[in-house]
């Protein structure tokens, strides 16, 4: 243990602890831009600099270590005249509209630069200006980047992507696509994590409300919205709703508010999936001449597009079956046309996930197989969804409970857990395991693929056949994972992969909460409805079984082919082969 | 009024002196890290802060030239902005009124075809292009990649053995580079912005000579691979080394006596001394690696068939000729002649004899201070240009000086004089110096007549050969001399067979040789099936923030010239322990302050 003294108290720590770590457990709190635990320690903006006794300089507190007998200073002032400046330099580079900025209220640097009580900006104001592709679903305004770089580690450290990166020096030092490329060009497999790393504003998503705005207003038009699992866990976040408070019930009424004309859950979808992905496994498990093993997931875009981007060789052994967001918009302008007797032409079809990748994934030309029309028109981000809330000036506090619409509103618990790490592989196995022996297992039978390790391995007795299965989330994890099986290091049958660390909880179109990662306590709000759900398995779920009766015959059917898989080759990555 | 004023130096001329210095230190030891387009922007800008502003180019045309360098910077430049700013820069050159102008044009001039890739890829892709490479500055001059800081850092928290092993993870001949290197690191050094660089290399030879235990690397499991390392110098011994620590048999083959290649027959021993050598040499052997002495390989082809790869390190030991008349006289010998002899401890007697020696590189001051210690009566140097533009580094130059060698610079040798086949002098003609040629400033013959230097012997130390004809009839591909590979070491159309150290570069240091083995063995590796890594398994120090403090470099000491120069007995002394660890505490730990945070500061395995 080390002891020192921060601000005149004396603190004991452990050795190696940071002088940012030191402080804060004496509840002093050092301001921080850059630094983001473990991933980017790299002391560059200077604004957790604190005055050390006995050195001219200062140091910053986020990547230096405590001494025995340190003497430190968060707030001399020394240390107020270099912290204000330095981000006073940063707002010169800096386009502070915060007024007409996404991330107003929630950014980092205005905090910071509020809390120094900086008023005026005694320095020439220098923006770069750079041009953007405002059509991409990821937006980068460099006129608002402070260079934290934090987007650039999360990509290659976290995502194993590699983006991003400086791409020029000194003060013309501004982070962008590697190499200069364009981002339309790149790899980028569009799992947002630079977004909700990022302290500023310099990186959100299109925005697409006023798309689904003007549908709303449209009398033609009948509105339906989906839900996907995660968007639960985490929607009341900038509201400071409570998370129980904040269920999937609560936001069907202000959905509802808004105007939407029915409002499903995409856990009805996602149980569909389980259908159709569990008998592709299970087919491929009794057929497995010419079968490529490992089979893995495809509700993912991220990391759909990811492995087409990165490891091409997989493409092959991704599931055919689309997303449950696909399959939603599928259904929801067939057999939901057919439904209500309307054309489905009439059909707008929004869909509310915690993705970037969604908002891709909508645009595939392919993903039109009900009507010729895109399956799902709009895919908004939970931040999007958000927004529009606020400016419906909807008092999330006074919302009343609304049950989903019927029937494309009935789920199973095994549906709800495909939005945290692990939870469509034992959603999957639920059904599989039926599917194979005609009996149900326990739900919980599957467990250990449960947790929020990067890479979790499992094998399963079905019948007398042993299961090998892998779980992977954060493309960091995925690649380590791909490496393996290219290597002969490891095998498995079936393997899940989210782009997102933790899943889909942990998903870039979620509310950003600067320093904190939630995916963790997202997740365990799914698991808990699960517990609780009077259905765990998806071939229990009513709704499903009427439609595969009404109208889709049975899974893999030639109708569930048409409408619910895809070919993952008839679309190319920009620099796919 | 007083008719004339005593020049006094003003307290701001004194600021702008020193400022003057900084400079100097700062761009001494940067030129790894900016942008080319930065540097030439800056460039420029400095020498307009030169001009006086008298005339038009250099007061109006640098800043419009800054301007248009600034376009591109802003990524408003586009094809006519290059070429204007060519024109703008060549106006400055042809037009300027004195050199404060057109120096400036004519470098930035050169700047801009040097750099026009960088200048096109700076408009079309709106990015440098340009990689940096001063993540950790003196690593990155390192052509071995050792992580210096790392074992700085373990030198001053006294763990000298650790320090070693940290070395050895990037460079299995600490010992040898702790006391012969020509630490190219050092040129690197932030240190240098501050007050002096480091002393990298004294650092190095302190770990070695303290470190408390020896140890034995990881080996890992073997692989039943078999390699033939063709040539015991510092390529094939650094080759061996990582290879046979990745688990494969490794065989090296040496045609001469004893192994070391250059380390033994080039550098003599009051530089390396050879039982140090040896127990260097002695410690990669004991990884397991076999050794077949006195054996010439002849031929490739069978040796490739007895082995799964095979790694070519022959090394540059072959003299060169001068090509005048007399050469063939008795008393004319080569520097790579004597200084083998010298490594096979083989000590002719030079007593009573003067000595000429042709050359201004190292090889020539090694010949000269031994051609003293073997006796000689007196020894010159001869070098047909002048002794700022010698090779040599400096202190091999100031070495030999004090050790009582005669410089004669500006002589051209042009015939061996001789007398019944026996030296009798070098006759030289002297030269002047003249202007940049190819890079280098020329000599040309003065307006002087011929003279003859009465010696017994002649020295000729103007570079070695490889000998790769052998090998080209063999179907080994060899460009003016040197075997032909590519970035990854191997030799094209043969396959498992891979080349490296001099014999492709042509002579160059220890330390070039060391990565092209190591090069080599991390692509034999592969080669053979296997992606063994070389692990960091070294647990450093934390890093400790000092601030900015002033103290200046402790060099190494050699022995009294007087005295060193009558044996052959290392001339060097170490640091002390108290200059050690002053000088380690000087580190600025580049590694974790500055760009070096953002990527790790380290790598930690290859």
């Amino acid at each position: 243990m080390v002891t020192l003294t921060i601000d005149g108290k004396q603190v004991t720590v452990p050795e190696h602890t940071s002088i940012l770590d030191a402080a804060r457990s004496v509840n002093i709190n050092i301001p921080t831009l850059c630094f983001l635990r473990d991933i980017n320690e790299i002391g560059a903006c200077r604004a957790c600099v604190v005055e050390i006794e006995g050195i001219d300089q200062l140091v910053a507190a986020c990547n230096n270590t405590v001494l025995d007998g340190m003497v430190v200073r968060t707030n001399s002032p020394k240390v107020r005249m270099a912290r204000k400046a330095n981000v006073e330099f940063l707002l010169s580079q800096h386009d502070s509209e915060c007024t007409s900025c996404v991330r107003s209220g929630n950014c980092t640097l205005q905090t910071v630069a509020n809390d120094l009580g900086i008023t005026s900006l005694p320095y020439t104001k220098h923006l770069p200006h750079q041009p953007w592709n405002q059509d991409f679903p990821l937006i980068r305004n460099n006129d608002k980047c402070i260079n934290c770089l934090r987007c650039i580690q999360v990509c290659e450290k976290v995502q194993a992507e590699g983006i991003w990166d400086l791409t020029n020096r000194s003060s013309h030092t501004c982070v962008g696509v590697r190499g200069g490329g364009l981002i339309e060009d790149s790899d980028c497999a569009l799992c947002g994590q630079c977004i909700t790393h990022c302290p500023t504003g310099a990186l959100r998503e299109r925005d697409d409300t006023d798309r689904v705005f003007d549908a709303l207003a449209d009398p033609d038009r009948i509105v339906v919205v989906q839900v996907a699992p995660a968007v639960r866990t985490a929607w009341g976040e900038p509201f400071g709703l409570p998370r129980e408070k904040a269920t999937a019930q609560r936001l069907v009424t202000a959905l509802k508010g808004m105007g939407f004309d029915y409002v499903f859950d995409t856990d009805f979808s996602a149980d569909l999936t389980i259908m159709e992905e569990g008998s592709e496994l299970v087919e491929h498990l009794k057929h497995p001449e010419g079968v490529k093993f490992p089979m893995f997931t495809s509700c993912c875009p991220g990391w759909v597009r990811y492995c087409k981007a990165r490891h091409p060789r997989f493409t092959d052994q991704l599931s055919t079956s689309k997303s449950p967001g696909q399959m939603f918009g599928a259904i929801a302008k067939s057999y939901y046309a057919g439904l209500l007797g309307v054309d489905p032409h009439r059909i707008f079809c929004v869909e509310i996930m915690p993705c970037l990748a969604k908002k891709a994934e909508v645009d595939i030309p392919v993903m039109n197989d009900a009507c010729g029309d895109p399956d799902v028109d709009v895919s908004l981000t939970v931040r999007e969804v958000d927004r529009m809330i606020r400016a419906e000036h909807i008092d999330v506090f006074s919302l009343a409970e609304t049950d989903f619409d019927q029937p494309l509103g009935t789920a199973t618990g095994a549906a709800v857990i495909f939005g945290a790490t692990g939870g469509v592989m034992e959603a999957a196995l639920r059904t599989a395991y039926y599917l194979v022996t005609g009996e149900n297992c326990d739900a919980d039978a599957f467990k250990d693929v449960r947790g929020l390790d990067g890479w979790k391995e499992a094998s399963f007795d079905i019948a007398g056949t042993t299961l090998h299965v892998a779980v992977a989330s954060g493309l960091g994890n995925a690649n380590r994972l791909l490496n393996a099986l290219e290597a002969g290091e490891v095998s498995y049958d079936f393997v899940e992969i989210m782009a997102c660390p933790g899943g889909c909880s942990g998903g870039g179109g979620l509310p950003i909460h600067d320093g904190e990662e939630l995916a963790g306590v997202r997740g365990d709000v799914l698991w808990g409805l699960d517990r609780v759900a009077k259905l765990r398995r998806s071939h229990e779920n009513p709704s499903i079984q009427a439609v595969y009766r009404d109208y889709l015959g049975a899974p893999l059917s030639e109708r569930a082919e048409e409408l619910l898989h895809t070919n993952q080759h008839a679309w190319k990555m920009p620099r796919e082969a | 009024m007083a008719r004339l004023h005593v020049m006094q130096r003003s307290e701001a001329q004194a600021v702008m002196d020193s400022l003057h210095e900084a400079l100097g230190r700062r761009l001494a030891v940067s030129s790894l890290a900016p942008c080319p387009v930065e540097f030439t922007a800056a460039y420029v800008n400095m020498c307009a802060t030169q001009s006086c502003g008298k005339c038009t180019p250099c007061r109006v045309g640098l800043r419009a030239l800054s301007d248009l360098l600034n376009d591109v910077l802003e990524n408003r430049a586009d094809e006519h902005t290059l070429d204007l700013i060519e024109r703008t820069a060549r106006t400055i050159y042809l037009s300027a009124d004195c050199a404060i102008g057109y120096e400036a044009g004519d470098m930035a001039l050169t700047a801009i075809r040097g750099f026009c890739d960088d200048f096109e890829h700076h408009v079309q892709k709106h990015a440098c292009g340009f990689t940096q490479s001063q993540l950790v500055p003196c690593v990155s001059g390192c052509p071995a990649g050792v992580d210096i800081p790392g074992y700085i850092s373990l030198v001053e928290a006294r763990r000298y053995t650790d320090a070693v092993r940290l070395i050895r993870k990037d460079n299995p001949l600490p010992l040898v580079c702790g006391y012969v290197c020509e630490h190219p690191c050092e040129m690197n050094c932030r240190r240098g912005m501050v007050d002096d660089p480091m002393i990298i290399r004294g650092l190095k030879r302190f770990a070695v000579d303290h470190m408390e235990t020896d140890y034995r690397p990881n080996m890992a499991e073997k692989t039943g691979k078999r390699v033939a390392v063709v040539g015991g110098g510092p390529a094939g011994l650094s080759c061996a080394y990582y290879l046979s620590v990745m688990g494969h048999d490794v065989t090296i083959y040496e045609a001469r006596h004893k192994l070391g290649g250059m380390l033994r027959y080039g550098i003599p021993n009051y530089r390396l001394p050879h039982e140090r050598l040896d127990a260097e040499i002695q410690w990669i052997l004991d990884c397991g690696i076999q050794v077949k002495c006195d054996t010439k390989v002849e031929d490739l082809a069978a040796l490739r068939k007895d082995y799964d790869a095979v790694y070519l390190a022959i090394g540059a030991h072959l003299d060169r000729k001068l090509g005048l008349p007399g050469e063939d006289s008795v008393g004319v010998l080569s520097a790579v002649e004597m200084l083998r002899a010298l490594g096979d401890e083989v000590r002719p007697d030079f007593s009573h004899e003067r000595v000429c020696v042709i050359g201004g590189g190292n090889v020539a001051m090694d010949v000269a201070r031994s051609a003293i210690r073997l006796g000689a009566k007196k020894v010159t140097i001869v070098y047909r240009r002048r002794v700022a533009d010698m090779t040599a580094q400096d202190e091999e130059i100031a070495g030999a000086k004090a050790e009582g060698c005669e410089l004669l610079e500006l002589h051209a040798p042009i015939a061996i004089e001789s007398q019944d086949g026996y030296v009798t002098g070098l006759r030289v003609q002297r030269q002047i110096i003249g202007g940049l040629s190819r890079g280098r400033f020329a000599p040309r013959q003065a307006d002087a007549p011929e003279e003859v230097i009465p010696c017994e012997r002649v020295v000729v130390a103007i570079g070695q050969a490889i000998e790769s004809g052998p090998f080209e009839e063999q179907g080994v591909p060899c460009k003016r001399g040197r075997i032909d590979v590519g970035e990854d070491s191997a030799v094209p159309g043969m396959e498992g067979v891979f080349s490296g150290g001099d014999c492709q570069s042509g002579p160059a240091t220890v330390i070039r040789a060391v990565n092209a083995g190591k090069v080599a063995a991390g692509n034999i590796d592969n080669y053979l099936g296997f992606n063994h890594q070389v692990t960091l398994d070294v647990e450093l120090p934390p890093v400790q923030f000092k601030g900015k403090t002033s103290c200046a470099r402790c060099e190494m000491t050699l022995r009294e010239a007087e005295d060193r120069k009558r044996d052959f007995d290392l001339i060097e002394n170490g640091l002390t322990e108290e200059e050690a660890h002053q000088e380690a505490s000087r580190c600025l730990r580049c590694d974790h302050f500055g760009f070096g945070a953002f990527r790790g500061g380290r790598i930690e395995q290859w």
